[in-house]
């Protein structure tokens, strides 16, 4: 029987809330807006005797993802938070954490990188560490926040993968808005995750390794190669998780959160907390007729694309929402866009797509930006045309 | 120890070492553009360029200056620089100067 609490938190305090009952051994973080909440309420619990964790309070993000390498090697369960340019600042760690294949676990609450200086939502920072070979979890509620992080101890320490993980929420949105969470037993949490006994140990003493080593043109291809092999095993375990966690929790996680894509000849794509704008305006849409469906991808990295192409068979056309611009990119897409393009064209399928960039900075997306895009949708699919391939949605023309 | 040219199903995961000490099978001395030379017949076995050669490349055996390991030997030159005993004629170069003087790698 799933036993559950139901408490009014916000993001923040749903993913500090799940650190507490992770239990881990090593917390290394710097607080930065708005991932201060996490940090300080974790603290609070270091505090008050709650965890037995290791909180390193250090100088820089920098340091916070060095000292989490660190812990980690040693063998311990090791996690930490951060957001923009935090994350920006971590950047040469956070691809030494996934190269040195440390289950490091990192919540980030997204918020748009400077210039000019923003505190506010977009996903500029998480998109730009995509290829750092971390894999990438986006959350759409605080719900989904929490579910996520206890997930992702699971899904990092996998023996087949040992690759850190990221859980997104959107910075203020989610970060600072409360909502109803369904919060496990203490007692669920920790029989869910289990005990991490860590393969390769700098602490073990009795057999003595290196990590980390100089590794020259004879070996670090290999190296590379057997990083990718692991990410590319990565979504069997992250669906495997999910379902198990469903099991646990009574709430199932898959790649997707599908809605009304059955009979979809239209679709919507989009990350994080504006999926909750988009499956409202389906559902309006559905009821007048329109035949449209939203498919919010949960897992970012590793990219989903051959599952990604079987969820879009048969429809027309897509639009892609990015919170971020990959600059420089085809007209300056964002990259989920770009993502879903090639996934597209490796599939063999001829659905028409088309790219939206909004929300940056935190500006606010609303209902009627999503009527815009199912109306050009419609459009769309009826012409076949494309009249322009990247649009701005909510931007003063 | 991943056996030479480990593909990449047979390497180490993320390049860890398992065996202690095992930086000695790796042949710095492939490294070297200059290498070391030694008079025998001068050497007092002070050991001065034993103490200071940062990569332990001075073999000694019953506190007797014994070779150089070339293996490992990256050519620095810090041994025939400390080196405080003095040659008319060394028998490598022929030239006067230190018990130990360094040479070109082709010499």
């Amino acid at each position: 029987m799933v036993v559950s609490t139901k408490m009014a938190l916000d993001g923040a305090h749903a993913a500090a809330h799940a650190m507490r009952q992770i239990n881990p051994d090593v917390v290394a973080a710097y607080p930065i807006t708005p991932q201060t909440a996490v940090v300080q309420t974790f603290s609070q619990y270091v505090a008050d005797g709650e965890v037995d964790t290791e909180f390193i309070a250090v100088e820089s993000e920098h340091a916070a993802m060095s000292a989490c390498v660190g812990a980690a090697a040693a063998g311990g369960r090791v996690m930490t938070a951060t957001a923009a340019n935090g994350l920006a600042l971590m950047w040469e760690v956070v691809y030494i954490a996934a190269s040195m294949r440390l289950p490091i676990i990192m919540t980030v609450v997204n918020r748009a990188l400077s210039a000019p200086l923003n505190i506010h939502c977009d996903h500029s920072d998480s998109m730009g560490a995509r290829d750092a070979g971390w894999i990438q979890l986006y959350s759409e509620t605080a719900q989904e926040a929490y579910d996520n992080l206890i997930q992702a101890v699971r899904i990092a320490e996998h023996p087949d993968l040992l690759l850190p993980v990221m859980v997104m929420q959107d910075g203020f949105i989610t970060g600072h808005g409360v909502e109803r969470v369904e919060v496990l037993d203490d007692s669920a949490v920790k029989g869910f995750i289990g005990t991490y006994t860590p393969e390769y140990s700098l602490l073990d003493v009795d057999h003595p390794k290196t990590f980390g080593a100089w590794d020259m043109y004879d070996y670090y291809f290999e190296h590379k190669r057997q990083q990718t092999d692991a990410m590319s095993k990565a979504m069997k375990v992250i669906v495997d998780v999910g379902k198990e966690f469903g099991e646990t929790s009574g709430r199932s996680y898959g790649i997707f959160d599908p809605y009304a894509m059955e009979d979809a000849e239209l679709a919507i794509m989009v990350l994080s907390s504006a999926g909750g704008t988009a499956r409202t305006m389906v559902k309006k849409l559905r009821s007048e007729g329109v035949k449209i469906g939203l498919l919010k991808p949960r897992v970012f990295r590793p990219f989903p694309a051959q599952e990604l192409a079987d969820a879009l068979k048969g429809v027309k056309a897509v639009a892609v929402l990015d919170r971020s611009i990959s600059f420089g990119a085809m007209d300056g897409a964002g990259p989920l866009f770009l993502e879903v393009c090639a996934a597209l064209f490796a599939a063999g399928l001829k659905a028409k797509v088309v790219n939206y960039i909004y929300g940056l900075g935190g500006r606010d997306i609303f209902p009627q930006h999503f009527e815009q895009v199912a109306s050009d949708l419609q459009d769309i699919a009826a012409t076949g045309k494309v009249k322009s391939l990247v649009n701005y949605l909510g931007l003063r023309e | 120890m991943p056996k030479h040219k480990a593909t990449w199903k047979e390497a180490n995961i993320a390049g860890m070492v398992f065996e202690p000490g095992s930086s000695a099978e790796y042949n710095t001395g492939t490294w070297r553009t200059e290498r070391p030379v030694h008079d025998m017949n001068k050497c007092t076995h002070c050991m001065i360029c034993w103490v200071y050669c940062p990569d332990s490349a001075i073999i000694v055996k019953d506190g007797r200056w014994v070779a150089f390991d070339y293996d490992h030997c990256k050519g620095c030159g810090i041994c025939a620089s400390v080196c405080p005993i003095k040659t008319e004629a060394h028998p490598h170069t022929g030239k006067a100067g230190k018990v130990i003087q360094m040479v070109l790698e082709q010499d």
